[in-house]
Formats: structure tokens, sequence, C-alpha cells
């Protein structure tokens, strides 16, 4: 018996016992669970909307309402805009590197391989670990006069370079981190989109004389798509809200130069809780909200696009047919 | 892609899959040597990959200069608070939002559903100032409170619920006279050990590894957490090398411990939900 059948009648007598208590249930469930959503989740959300247009300090939120001001102000503070750049920088290359690198070991695992399960651990370890111990040791790794990157450089005659005391350097060095913390994440997500594509496909490419490369451009890659959407859209959602690493390897007497690696979410951070420019700090995580919500919805977009396209085309060949 | 013929690209895909390898593990294993290396032998050139001379020093100074048993057992008690948590409610909710009808139902699944896509650093400005309104700042409930409910736990829990719990299982246990609590406690909650399992894994890596949270809302050491003390410690005493990587391995023991035993579910989860660890 299902419940909607008895649902309507039910309705027109009032609700029957059973019915009732269903309902109290329901409600005694869920209601605790809306409510700790409501305070640590949906209710901060709108506040951090409502605070972006006010001056406000951590006692009072609503000081001063300032419109538009804080955004205004937003775009010519020069310590915002760096780190928005910088965000864009390190979410860019992240994003490609560990695409490319995770297509690269999916591709090469999906074939039954000796030692599978193993390297399937071992490129993924870095991304069940938690970011602050591996921070630490990469910035041990970078260290200019001890470090393990400079001695391995200085096999190919490469003099010593201070990875994290320059600002270009330093950059790089956090992409490098960030890329090899992620890339086993992607990599296991293209295992699987490639598994799924039929052997048939790939066989019968092969018989008309595919060699290796053009299967995998013409068969595989274009197959890959969706998947390939969603892990761009991901990875480069995850780099925009880069902090951890960034707050280690730039703290301390061996850290690197604060403004050269500055993201959005640092800024924010010494905005909110240094500086207790709370009203302010709240425009900038609006931009960053922003930011996620338009990667986000071209996500949506282009594979709600694609379906459609799909569907009217197998509606064409129906009809045709 | 898959069958390759010959052996030289075989040598060349296994030469590749083990310098990567490498590269990954590399971090790890510089980690646990440094540790175990005595101060002298920290900074030496060229580096040592094996120390010459094991010591278990750098342990003990961590735990000497810094309270890092207390440190361990906040992560602990956080992250074990949080995964309890997050299994019941994502249980409960996910539960009523597969089986139940009410009012707002559609409307409640789709906001708790939709705050799933927006990052905690950008809304901890206002929740820290509610826990500032609460007196919850530097205490536990402060700590933990964002970290007991998981929109993606939620959502998993239904989506099993609806696949493997037949409607007329549940109206049978009904006509047997049987409560509706005691049908989710009986009936329902011994069915779910897969999702159970999988959130689990997923609500303690996450808990554990929290950093910007605990660094915003604790001010005494008291309440620090295995990460914040280990990012505070590298903070003050950075040239200690020994000891800070001595923490490092510390914090990551539990993770990697139920990493290495669930491997196969872990990256079966992950696969099945498009769950970020």
């Amino acid at each position: 018996m299902k419940t909607k059948s008895t649902a309507p009648a039910a309705r027109r007598r009032g609700l029957s016992e059973i019915e009732r208590k269903k309902r109290v249930f329901a409600y005694s469930m869920i209601a605790p669970v809306i409510l700790i959503f409501g305070f640590v989740r949906i209710l901060p959300i709108f506040q951090n909307f409502l605070y972006s247009f006010f001056h406000s300090s951590i006692g009072n939120p609503l000081e001063k309402f300032l419109g538009l001001a804080n955004f205004t102000d937003l775009f010519k503070d020069h310590l915002f805009i760096l780190s928005l750049r910088n965000t864009t920088f390190f979410a860019l290359f992240v994003t490609f590197f560990s695409v490319i690198f995770a297509v690269l070991l999916a591709v090469m695992l999906s074939s039954p391989t000796r030692g599978g399960a193993f390297y399937e651990t071992v490129y993924f370890l870095p991304v069940i670990t938690p970011m602050v111990p591996v921070a630490v040791v990469w910035k041990w790794i970078y260290d200019p006069t001890y470090g393990l990157l400079n001695y391995i450089l200085s096999w190919f005659g490469v003099a010593p370079v201070g990875w994290l005391v320059f600002p270009d350097t330093a950059m790089i060095a956090i992409i490098i981190m960030s890329v090899w913390k992620i890339v086993g994440y992607n990599m296991i997500i293209f295992l699987v989109g490639i598994r799924d594509i039929p052997e048939s496909y790939l066989e019968a490419a092969r018989i008309d004389g595919a060699n290796t490369l053009q299967v995998f451009r013409r068969i595989t890659l274009p197959l890959l798509r969706p998947i390939m959407l969603f892990v761009l859209v991901i990875s480069t959602i995850n780099s925009y809200n880069v902090f951890t690493q960034v707050f280690i390897m730039t703290s301390g007497p061996q850290g690197a130069p604060g403004n050269a690696v500055r993201t959005i979410v640092f800024d924010i951070y010494e905005n909110a809780f240094r500086y207790f420019r709370t009203g302010y700090a709240a425009a900038e995580a609006v931009v960053l909200f922003l930011i996620i919500l338009a990667l986000t919805l071209t996500q949506f977009g282009i594979s709600g696009s694609r379906e459609r396209r799909e569907r009217s085309r197998l509606k064409r060949k129906g009809a045709s047919a | 892609m898959r069958n390759y013929t010959g052996k030289a690209p075989l040598l060349a895909k296994h030469l590749t899959l083990l310098a990567g390898a490498a590269v990954m593990i590399l971090p790890f294993v510089w980690m646990l040597s440094t540790s175990l290396k005595p101060p002298h032998e920290v900074l030496s050139w060229p580096p040592q990959l094996i120390p010459r001379t094991f010591t278990l020093e750098n342990y003990r100074t961590v735990f000497a200069t810094a309270p890092f048993v207390r440190f361990f057992f906040n992560s602990l008690l956080m992250a074990s608070v949080s995964t309890v948590a997050i299994l019941l409610t994502s249980a409960t909710a996910g539960y009523v939002f597969a089986k139940f009808d009410f009012p707002f139902k559609n409307f409640l699944f789709i906001l708790t559903l939709s705050t799933a896509m927006v990052p905690l650093e950008v809304y901890m400005i206002p929740l820290y100032m509610s826990m500032v309104r609460m007196g919850w700042v530097n205490t536990f409930i402060g700590l933990v409170a964002p970290y007991l409910i998981m929109s993606y736990g939620i959502f998993f829990m239904r989506q099993n619920i609806m696949a493997s719990i037949p409607d007329e299982l549940l109206d049978a246990a009904r006509i047997d006279g049987a409560s509706e609590w005691k049908i989710f406690r009986i009936v329902v909650f011994p069915m779910l050990s897969g999702p159970i399992g999988a959130i689990s894994i997923f609500a303690f890596q996450q808990t554990w590894a929290a950093f910007i949270w605990p660094l915003i809302i604790t001010s005494s050491r008291e309440l620090w957490t295995m990460e914040l003390g280990l990012g505070m410690f590298q903070y003050r005493f950075t040239v200690d090398l020994g000891p800070i990587n001595a923490g490092s391995i510390l914090s990551l023991i539990p993770v990697l411990a139920v990493f290495l035993v669930m491997r196969k579910k872990i990256i079966q989860g992950i696969t099945l939900t498009g769950m970020k660890a």
C-alpha cells in the first residue's frame, strides 16, 4: 500500500490515526535538523548579505547603513584587487595542471595494470590527509638552505632557489603543493568515467584502424565531457576557497611574504578577525559567493543545455525513423 | 588506452606511474624521516632520506613543549561528536525526506541541499558573531557547532533509503502496531550500514582537518585542535623542524589509519556521491 493513495482520502476525513502519527514523527525528526541548519548555515548566509551593506563591528553588526559603499571601496582597495587576482591565478593553474595530470593517470590506470590498486592508493593519499601537516612538510621541502627540493634540483645543476621568499616562486610553490594535494581526487573521478565507457566503442574504433591517440581524442575525451566539466568546476571552486596552505606557508620567519600569495579568504580573515572590519569583510565574502555561484550555474547551465540538445536530437531521430 | 600492445609502451607507462608515485609519497617519507632524526642531522647537507641514527626524542619534545596530548584529544572529541551528530541528522532527515509527505517538504529539502555549495568561508563572519551573542566563543559547543550537519549526508541517505527500503516493509511494520520511532530504530537504521560507513568516514576526516573555524573561534590553547596546534606551533618555533614533523606525523595517524583500512569504501563513496574529501 502506497502512502500516496491513502493520503487524499485521509485528508478529506481529517488524517487517519496512522497518518497523524506519521506526520508527528516526520515533524519531530526534521525539526531539530532544520533548526541546526537554520542556525549554522541558512541564517548566517543571509546575514552575510545583510552585513555587507553596513558598517559593522563584532558587537554591533548593523552599526551604520552604507548602501553599496563597502563594495565600491572594495574595488578601490589594492589589497583586495591583489587577492582577487592572486586567487584567480592560483585557481586557474591548480585546476589546469591537476586536470591534465589526473586525465593522464586515469587513462594509464584504466586498463588492467599490475599494481593498479597500489597506485590508486598512493595517488589518493594526499587527498585524504589534512592540509596542515602536509603544508608544514612542504614548507620544509621548499626551505632555501636545507630543503629537499633544492637538493634534488642541485643534481641537475640548478642553483638554490628561495622558493617561499620571492613573490613569483612563492605562488608557484603553493600551486605545486596544491596540485599534489588534489590530483588524486580528480584522477579517481576520471577513472570511473573512463571505466564506464563501453569497451565495444573503443573496440569498434580500433577495428576501423584508429591508433591509441586517435581513440583517446575521438572517443574517450568526448565521452568524458560531462565529468570533465564537473571536475573543472569543483576544482576551481575549491581553489577559490584556498586558505590553510597559504596561512601555513606565509607565517613565521621562514614563510613567504604575505602579500605575494594573499588570497581572497586570507584577506577576508585579516579584515574580519584582525582589523575587525566585519561589514567590509562580509562584502568580500559576497564577492566570493558570487564567483562560486557563477561557476556552479555555468556547470548546471552547460550540462542542462547539452541534455536538452541530446533529447531533441533523439526526438528528431525517432520521428524520422 | 586499454590494451597496450608491445613492451616499450608498457614499460614507459610503469616508469611514469612509479615516478609519479614517488613524488606523491616523498613528502610523507620526508616528514617521517625528519621526525626520527636527532637535531644535528635534521639540518645536514646533503639531506639524508634515511636517518643515520633513529631517535624518538622529537616526539618527547613535542609533548613536553606544547600540550599536544590535549590537542589530540580535542580533535578526537570534536571529530567524534561531529561524526555522530552528522550520522543522526543525516539518517533522520534523509529518512523523513525519502518516506514521508508533509507541507513544505520539497522546499525544506531544496533549502538544505542548496546550502551545500556555499563554503563556510562565505558565512563565517555572521556565524562567528552569532557565537559571540550566544557566549559560545572559545567553548567546545562553539567549536563543533558548524560540523553537526552535512547537506551531502542528508542527500546521500535519502537516495539510499529511496532505493533500498520498500514502502511495503514500513507499512507492514505499521500494521503490526510498531511505533514510527521503533520502525526507524529497528527496521530502517540497521539497513543503512553502507551509507553510514561512507558518511562517517567523510564526516570524521572533514572535521579532523578543519582549520579556519578553530582558528577564529578559539582563543585559549585548552581548546586547540591538533591542526590548529600544529599550525600555531610551526608559526612560533619554525626552526625546531624535528618536533614539528613529529607533531605532523601524530596528526596524520588517525586519518591515515582509517584510510588504509577502509580504502575501497572511501574511494567508492567518493565516486558514488561526488563528495569532496
